[in-house]
């Protein structure tokens, strides 16, 4: 009876045999094109724009080092470890890799969503290969030129940043939303740390459960007592309260920590949005004191008009893009936190209340024997 | 003490001889050998094949111990009495850190041994109910510097006779309880008695505790050691025969105690304990011993074995009350980290729910705080203790092998002897021989009593142990079931609290609109 629906080491491996599946994910907000223009080159007879539309944030590189780690130590050890210890390494390893495994589907799943619904995205050539090429892609890895522009344009990025987050914004939604995001930005940071922190501390308490469920499986199997079924029957209980255990830091970390590291990409994304449409507002205005300027010497008046002009057109573009990004961004944000923080209750009350039928079930049968 | 009293029914108790008048034992003031009682009540559930039964301890008493005085004497200088100088210090008592250790547990954590567990009746020992109950309490700092000292209150409650009261307590310090250990060691571990051994020094801990520094460290250090005092206690007056011995009574009765210097680490007693600790493992390894019982074999290869697992198992218990603890301080932190994020959100909902979320994580932190307390002072110590107990009884095996090699070498001597008066048959010097065989003979006659006494010594100890690790069998059983049944309950209640604080988050996270 302490068995029931509480095991679940197979039903990982049913999920992932089910085949596709729905997920929700919020496409509302993302009908719209989103343009921006990230700079504009004035040469002598025409104007070079860079535009770039708003694509979402690409999923995050799936990290199996630890599992790696345990499995060469794993291979490494096999000769020292009794079966069962092996057995039960191996278990705990498979697990892993699938949560791991699990997590990083989730989050390849919700960046193809959201490129399809993107009306312009949705029909880019790369994207219908990407999902329909049945052989193997053979992506290009960036070379070492791409890798260096990127990594000056971050400094540039940066750089700038500094310097054009000191212009106040006359627009108050503006200025609030600045203010908004530096500081939302910083403690989302502080609060993906610690919950990453929280949740190694409970894998290694399950770790621990684990190796105490060992020994006492030994000290079962040798006592000539008594204790001997007592023994047995205690390390059968914390075989099976660790897998929880090790589940409900699988869970935290799926509806918690991955939720907070997603709105820390995205409140960084939010954060570049404002960068970029201070940075035109910078342009907008050397561009008026240059018309100033021009209309005073009476010289190039209509180039300097006309660079004005397309300074202005960009400034309100982007202006007007950014505020409905950024309303999306705090209605998206609202949904997901929801969605996530339900989820985990959910999943935290399920658990808990699965140790609590195995740790009072396992009492029943103790003090009843005694 | 009749030859029948081995096999009598469980009535007659030691206590029963006791009212007879029979000076067993000698006042405590003027004890220099302190006896322990006859065995004679107890019953042996073990087959015993072979080996004298009864009336070895009845012969020359004072033989068996006169040994026994000349071990003391040895390594237990602080039978001298020192009383301690200097004018009465100041008394600065310390706040219990009820903060760092909450009994939410049901009974409280330390109660290991409640009223529960004696009421079983244990036939074998004696029909007087097991009545007594040893709380240790009330930490006080006594005095300054490095001169400072931990006082600790010894309350005793029980319906004993042998006892002057019902209720009393006493005044006591760590190296007190140290001296008690000493003493009981030294008059019972030799002849096969399990001596449960004394909390461990902690020069570190008391250096800190001396300098004055109050802090959580320091408060948890006092509170783990008061708790591991109060079980060492429990543990001695649960032998039997230890309950009856008048240095533990004196020390559980008496206001004032001598007090026993030579357990401080750096004395010249310490030092001699460590030299003699060595040289003992020495002897150990050159004692090849023929075991004609194959039950003592068992038994070590068993103990040996549990020695093994049991501190596989501390460890790793040691290693969940760590990360139990880091658990705890982590979601402290997690929890105000989200509450910050909670105040810098706008959406005003989402701005509530994560305010709840972090109290939420708040209480769950002090959820683990409480359970890895509960990991630490049921658990951890329980393992603890046990590896520590084991040491105890390796070393009454290993006493018995002593008290083999010394039967054997009186044996070898005798054998020496006798040759040496065969060849006296042989020599010219008729002069010289009336005298030496004369000798010789005295010598055979006392080597013959040796041998003799060597042999009942052995039977005796191999009796006594056989007795002792059936009793420590029976409590191991019993230890171990109560408490990691108590264990599991302060899990349950965890788990408990976990499923209140997520039922009441749940509607507070649906609320987000």
């Amino acid at each position: 009876m302490m068995q029931e629906g509480l095991d679940d080491g197979p039903d990982f491996l049913s999920e992932e045999d089910r085949g596709p599946r729905a997920v929700n994910v919020d496409l509302q907000t993302d009908a719209m094109l989103q343009v921006d223009i990230s700079d504009a080159l004035s040469e002598r007879d025409k104007v070079k724009f860079t535009v770039h539309t708003k694509i979402p944030p690409a999923p995050p590189r799936p990290d199996f080092d630890a599992s790696r780690e345990k499995l060469q130590k794993l291979g490494e050890g096999e000769g020292s470890m009794t079966k069962e210890e092996f057995t039960k390494m191996k278990q705990e390893l498979e697990a892993e890799y699938l949560a791991i495994f699990k997590k990083t589907v989730a989050m390849h799943e919700v960046f193809l969503c959201r490129v399809a619904a993107h009306p312009v995205l949705r029909k880019d050539l790369n994207f219908h290969v990407f999902l329909e090429y049945n052989q193997d892609l053979s992506v290009r890895g960036k070379n070492k030129k791409e890798k260096l522009e990127d990594f000056f344009k971050n400094v540039v990025k940066s750089a700038d940043g500094v310097l054009v987050a000191g212009v106040k914004d006359v627009d108050d939604f503006f200025e609030h939303e600045k203010t908004f995001l530096l500081e939302y930005h910083n403690r989302v940071k502080d609060a993906s740390a610690k919950s990453d922190r929280m949740i190694r501390s409970h894998k290694n308490a399950a770790d621990d459960i684990n190796r105490i469920a060992s020994s006492l499986y030994t000290l079962g199997t040798q006592d000539s007592t008594d204790l001997c079924k007592f023994f047995l029957k205690v390390s059968e209980l914390f075989e099976k309260t660790r897998k929880i255990e090790a589940r409900i830091a699988a869970d935290e970390d799926l509806k918690l920590a991955d939720l907070l590291k997603y709105y820390l990409r995205e409140s960084q994304a939010a954060k570049d949005l404002l960068y970029r449409r201070s940075r035109a507002l910078v342009d907008y205005e050397n561009a008026n004191k240059a018309l100033d300027k021009a209309r005073a010497k009476n010289r190039d008046v209509l180039q300097a008009e006309t660079s004005q002009q397309l300074c202005c057109h960009k400034f309100e573009k982007i202006s007007e893009s950014a505020k409905q990004e950024l309303i999306d961004f705090k209605t998206r944000r609202v949904a997901a936190f929801r969605k996530n923080l339900v989820e985990l209750a959910e999943l935290e009350l399920k658990h808990a209340k699965g140790n609590l039928q195995l740790l009072q079930g396992c009492l029943g049968i103790l003090k009843g024997n005694t | 003490m009749a030859d029948t009293a081995r096999d009598a029914p469980p009535e007659q108790t030691d206590f029963h001889e006791l009212e007879d008048g029979e000076e067993l034992f000698p006042e405590p003031a003027t004890t220099q050998e302190s006896q322990p009682a006859s065995l004679a009540a107890e019953d042996i559930s073990t087959n015993s094949n072979g080996p004298k039964q009864d009336s070895l301890f009845d012969d020359d008493p004072e033989d068996l111990f006169a040994e026994a005085t000349e071990e003391v004497s040895l390594d237990s200088p602080e039978r001298d009495v020192l009383l301690s100088d200097g004018p009465s210090p100041a008394i600065t008592p310390i706040t219990p850190p009820t903060s760092v250790i909450t009994p939410r547990i049901g009974h409280t954590h330390d109660d290991m041994f409640t009223h529960s567990s004696f009421d079983e009746i244990e036939e074998e020992e004696g029909g007087d109910s097991f009545d007594i109950h040893i709380s240790v309490s009330d930490p006080e700092k006594v005095g300054d510097g490095m001169n400072a000292y931990m006082a600790y209150k010894v309350t005793t409650k029980t319906s004993i006779s042998l006892f002057k009261r019902n209720e009393f307590a006493v005044k006591r310090r760590f190296s007190d309880f140290l001296g008690l250990h000493s003493k009981l060691a030294s008059k019972y571990l030799h002849i096969g008695y399990i001596v449960p051994p004394a909390p461990e020094k902690s020069i570190v801990g008391m250096t800190k505790v001396k300098v004055g520094k109050e802090d959580q460290s320091s408060n948890e250090f006092v509170e783990k050691r008061r708790s591991a005092l109060e079980r060492y206690l429990m543990r001695t007056v649960k032998h039997p025969i230890l309950l009856k011995d008048p240095d533990v009574l004196q020390f559980l009765e008496s206001s004032e105690l001598p007090r026993a210097v030579s357990t401080q680490a750096l004395s010249s007693a310490g030092l001699l304990r460590m030299v003699n600790k060595a040289a003992d493992a020495v002897n150990k390894m050159t004692i090849k011993m023929n075991e004609s019982d194959a039950w003592f074999e068992e038994k070590q290869q068993h103990f040996e074995n549990l020695d093994v697992q049991l501190r596989k198992l501390h460890t790793s218990v040691e290693s969940l009350v760590c990360h139990r603890k880091e658990l705890s301080v982590n979601t402290a932190q997690f929890a105000k980290s989200a509450a910050m994020l909670g105040n810098s959100e706008d959406h005003t909902a989402l701005s509530r729910a994560l305010s709840q979320l972090a109290e939420v994580e708040e209480k769950i932190d002090q959820l683990h705080q409480d359970q890895a307390n509960a990991d630490f002072y049921l658990f951890s110590e329980l393992l603890g203790d046990y590896v520590r107990l084991l040491t105890a009884v390796k070393g009454v095996f290993d006493h018995r092998m002593k008290t083999w090699q010394k039967w054997q070498d009186s044996q070898m001597l005798l054998q020496k002897k006798r040759e040496a008066e065969a060849k006296l048959q042989f020599t010219n010097k008729p002069d010289k021989l009336q005298q030496a065989k004369d000798e010789i003979k005295e010598e055979i006659e006392e080597l013959e009593g040796k041998v003799q006494q060597g042999e009942r010594d052995f039977e005796q100890i191999s009796k006594t142990i056989r007795k002792e690790v059936s009793r420590f069998e029976k409590e191991r059983v019993k230890d171990f079931k109560t408490i990691i049944i108590k264990y599991l309950e302060s899990l349950v209640q965890t788990q408990q609290q976990l499923i209140k604080y997520w039922e009441a988050f749940l509607p507070e996270a649906k609320a987000i609109s």
